[in-house]
C-alpha cells in the first residue's frame, strides 16, 4: 500500500518535471524560430519531410473516410427521405471533426514518429551534442525548423483530407448511388459557414499540429539516447499524440460549437 | 543540386496543393462565396410567433435564397418577434406590400422566412417595414387545432 | 587543495574539480594542466567519465565544485554567447564521429564554415577541399555518412574539427574500434596535425600503446582522481603497481578481475537459494 503510494507520487513528480522540462523545451524552440526566418531553407527542406511525405497518406485517407462517409450517410439518410442532406452531412463531419482529427492521427504517425526517431537517433549518435561543440545551438538549428514546417503543414494537410473527402463522398453520392449533384453541393453551401465550420475546422487543425509537433520533437529530444530508448520514445510520440489529439478536440468542440 | 530542385518543386506542389484545399473548402463547400452580410440591405417584419427561426436562417423568395435573418429580438410593447434581414442587394425590387411568413423547409427541416412579393409599384427600401406576416406554424398548435375540430364534428 | 597556480604555459587547466552523477562520484577533487602545442593523454579503464572530462572542458555539463579555464577564461562562468565563441576555437573529435547523417561529408565538411561565416561557396569548397586534403579523404567528399567506414568517419569529423582552424582538439577514444591500419593513420594524422596547425591536443583512451607513441604527457585517472602522471616513458618505468598493470594490461592486480563477491567455496555449498 505505502509502496503504491510512493510510486504514484515518483510518477507524478516525474510527469510534472517532464511537463517542466517540455514547456521549456517549446519555450526555446519558439524563440528559435525567428532565427529560422533568415534561412528558409532549412524550413523547406523541413516542410519536404514533414509535408510532401505525409502527402500520399492523408490524400488516400481522405478519399476514402469521404468515400464511406457517403455510403454510410445515404443509407441511413435515405431512411428518412433526407439524401439530398448527404452533402451537408458529409461536408460537416469532415470539415468540423473527421478532417482535423484524422489527419492529425495520421500526422502523428507519419510524420511525428520519423520526427522522434530523427531527432532521437541525432542524439544517439552525438550529433546533438556535436553541433553544441561546433557552438550551433541544435534547438536553433535543428528544433525551431521543423516546428514551424509541422505547424504550417498541419493545417494545409487538413484541407486537403476534407477538400479530397468531400469529393470522395460526392464520387460515392452521386456517381454511385445516384444522388442529384446539385442537390449535394448546394445543400453543403447552404448550411455550412465560413466562420463557424471552415476557419473552426483549421483553427483545430493548428492547434493538433502544433501540439503533435511539440511532443514528437520534444519526445526526440528527451529520449535516452540508446536505440531502446529511441524506439520507446517513439511510441510514446504516437500515444501521447493521439491522446493530446483527442482531448483537446473535445475541448475545442465544446469551445467553439457549444454556444448555439 | 538537382535533388535539392526537385524536393523544392515537390515542396512548392505540396503547399498549392493544400491552399487549394483549403480554398475549395471555403468557396465551393461554405457560404463564404454566397453575397457577405455588410453589402446586403436591412428590412424587418413583426410575426405573431417566429417559432424556431434563427439568427442566419435563410430567407427565400419563390424558393431562391436572397437574404439571411441577421437579428431576432421581442418588442416588449406589442408583444411580438421582431425579425431582421439582410437581404442582397440584388434584389432591391421586392414591392412594400411583400407578406412574410415563416415556414419548414420538409417535414422535419429548419425554418425559413419565405417572402412573396405583393403588386405594388414601389419597392421596399434599407430599414424598410413588411406588414403583412403569417407566424410560424406551431405543430403542437396545429395538432390542437386539429384534434379539436374532429371531436366536434364527432359530437355533432 | 591545490591552489597552484597554473604553468604558464598551460591553455587548459582544471582546479579541484569534482563531479558526481547521481550518487555516484565521478571526479573527486582533480586537478589537471594541458599545456600549449602539445598532446597531452587522459588515461584510464572504461567507466571513469574521461568523456565526461572532455564535456566539462567544452561547458556541456557544470562541475558540482571546482573551476576549469580555457585560455584564461572560465568555462563555466561565461555567458551563452561568450561560451559558444569560445567553442568555435576549440574541435571536438567525438568517439562515434558524430557525422550530421543527412548531409555528404562534404556538406558535414562546409557545415561549420556555414554556420558560422559569411563565406562565399567558391571560397568554402576551397576550404573545404584543404581540409578533406589534410586527411586523405578528398575523393570521398561525396559519400554519405553511412557509406563510410569508422576510420573514415573519424578523419571526416577531423576535418570538420579543424575547418574552423581551432587552438585545441579534444579527441574523445579516437583509436576505439579501429583495426591497426586506420589507427596508425589516425594517430600519424593527431601527431602531425597538432604539428603544424600548432594546435593543442587533449585525447581521451585508453589504447595505451597507440596513445604513449604520440603523447607529449599522460595523465591515469581511476576512481575519480589523479592515479599517476608523466611523460610516457616516465610511465613505462612507473614503481606503482596500478600504472604498471594498466599500462602492460594484465589481468589481476590492484583492479581485480573478480567482482567483490562472498568466498566462492562457500557461495558454491550453500545450495537451496535462487542466486
Amino acid at each position: 500500500m505505502i509502496n503504491n503510494l510512493e510510486n504514484l507520487g515518483k510518477q507524478t513528480r516525474s510527469s510534472f518535471t517532464k511537463l517542466g522540462r517540455g514547456s521549456f523545451f517549446l519555450l526555446q524552440a519558439v524563440s528559435g524560430t525567428l532565427s529560422v526566418l533568415p534561412r528558409p531553407r532549412l524550413l523547406l527542406n523541413q516542410l519536404y519531410s514533414v509535408g510532401v511525405l505525409s502527402f500520399l497518406i492523408i490524400t488516400i485517407s481522405g478519399l476514402f473516410v469521404g468515400m464511406v462517409l457517403g455510403l454510410q450517410g445515404y443509407y441511413t439518410l435515405s431512411a428518412f427521405g433526407a439524401e439530398e442532406s448527404l452533402g451537408v452531412m458529409v461536408a460537416t463531419s469532415l470539415v468540423r471533426e473527421l478532417g482535423p482529427v484524422v489527419s492529425a492521427l495520421l500526422f502523428a504517425g507519419r510524420a511525428g514518429s520519423a520526427l522522434t526517431a530523427e531527432i532521437g537517433l541525432m542524439k544517439a549518435t552525438e550529433q546533438l551534442s556535436g553541433m553544441e561543440m561546433m557552438a550551433v545551438d541544435p534547438i536553433k538549428r535543428i528544433i525551431s525548423p521543423r516546428l514551424l514546417a509541422g505547424l504550417l503543414a498541419m493545417p494545409l494537410l487538413a484541407g486537403l483530407f476534407s477538400a479530397v473527402g468531400i469529393i470522395g463522398g460526392e464520387l460515392v453520392g452521386s456517381g454511385l448511388l445516384g444522388l442529384d449533384e446539385g442537390a449535394y453541393w448546394s445543400q453543403m453551401q447552404a448550411k455550412l459557414d465560413f466562420q463557424d465550420d471552415i476557419v473552426n475546422g483549421m483553427i483545430k487543425s493548428i492547434v493538433f499540429g502544433f501540439v503533435t509537433t511539440w511532443i514528437a520533437l520534444f519526445e526526440g529530444y528527451d529520449a535516452i539516447p540508446t536505440s531502446e530508448g529511441v524506439s520507446r520514445a517513439t511510441t510514446r510520440t504516437v500515444v501521447n499524440s493521439a491522446f493530446s489529439i483527442l482531448g483537446l478536440d473535445f475541448i475545442l468542440t465544446a469551445l467553439m460549437f457549444g454556444e448555439h | 543540386m538537382q535533388h535539392t530542385r526537385t524536393q523544392d518543386t515537390l515542396v512548392g506542389l505540396f503547399v498549392a496543393s493544400g491552399i487549394a484545399g483549403l480554398f475549395f473548402l471555403s468557396l465551393q463547400v461554405s457560404n463564404l462565396s454566397s453575397f457577405s452580410q455588410h453589402d446586403g440591405y436591412m428590412i424587418t417584419a413583426r410575426f405573431e410567433n417566429a417559432g424556431g427561426l434563427k439568427v442566419k436562417s435563410p430567407v427565400s423568395a419563390a424558393g431562391v435564397k436572397i437574404g439571411q435573418v441577421s437579428n431576432i429580438h421581442f418588442d416588449t410593447k406589442t408583444y411580438e418577434a421582431v425579425v431582421t434581414m439582410n437581404i442582397d442587394p440584388k434584389y432591391n425590387t421586392l414591392p412594400d406590400d411583400t407578406t412574410a411568413s415563416i415556414f419548414t423547409a420538409g417535414l422535419l427541416g429548419e425554418q425559413y422566412v419565405n417572402l412573396e412579393p405583393g403588386g405594388s409599384e414601389s419597392y421596399l427600401k434599407d430599414k424598410g417595414k413588411i406588414d403583412i406576416t403569417q407566424p410560424a406554424i406551431i405543430l403542437e398548435k396545429a395538432l390542437g387545432q386539429f384534434l379539436f375540430k374532429s371531436a366536434e364534428e364527432k359530437s355533432e | 587543495m591545490d591552489n597552484s597556480a597554473p604553468p604558464l604555459n598551460s591553455l587548459v587547466s582544471v582546479r579541484n574539480l569534482s563531479f558526481s552523477r547521481g550518487n555516484k562520484k565521478i571526479f573527486d577533487d582533480i586537478s589537471l594542466d594541458f599545456e600549449r602545442g602539445k598532446i597531452t593523454a587522459i588515461m584510464g579503464p572504461s567507466g571513469t567519465g574521461k568523456t565526461t572530462l572532455l564535456k566539462l572542458i567544452g561547458g556541456q555539463l557544470c562541475p558540482g565544485h571546482g573551476a576549469i579555464t580555457v585560455d584564461g577564461q572560465n568555462v563555466h562562468q561565461l555567458r551563452r554567447t561568450e561560451l559558444y565563441k569560445l567553442r568555435k576555437r576549440i574541435g571536438m573529435l567525438f568517439q562515434s564521429g558524430a557525422l550530421l547523417t543527412d548531409m555528404n561529408v562534404y556538406d558535414n565538411v562546409a557545415f561549420p564554415l556555414r554556420e558560422h561565416t559569411h563565406l562565399s561557396e567558391s571560397m568554402i569548397r576551397t576550404l573545404v577541399l584543404m581540409k578533406l586534403q589534410a586527411v586523405g579523404l578528398r575523393g570521398a567528399r561525396e559519400l554519405m555518412p553511412n557509406e563510410l567506414s569508422g576510420g573514415m568517419a573519424r578523419r571526416i569529423a577531423l576535418a570538420r574539427a579543424i575547418a574552423l582552424d581551432p587552438m585545441m582538439i579534444l579527441y574523445d577514444e579516437p583509436f576505439t574500434g579501429q583495426d591497426p591500419i586506420s589507427m596508425g593513420a589516425l594517430a600519424h594524422l593527431i601527431k602531425s596535425l597538432n604539428n603544424t596547425l600548432g594546435l593543442t591536443s587533449i585525447i581521451v583512451s585508453h589504447d595505451v600503446h597507440e596513445t604513449s607513441l604520440i603523447a607529449d604527457y599522460i595523465y591515469v585517472i581511476s576512481e575519480g582522481r589523479v592515479i599517476d602522471q608523466g611523460t610516457p616513458t616516465a610511465m613505462q618505468q612507473s614503481t606503482s603497481a596500478w600504472t604498471t598493470q594498466f599500462m602492460t594490461g594484465a589481468a589481476d592486480g590492484p583492479v581485480h578481475f573478480h567482482y567483490p563477491a562472498k568466498d566462492y567455496i562457500d557461495d558454491l555449498l550453500s545450495s537451496g537459494k535462487r542466486y
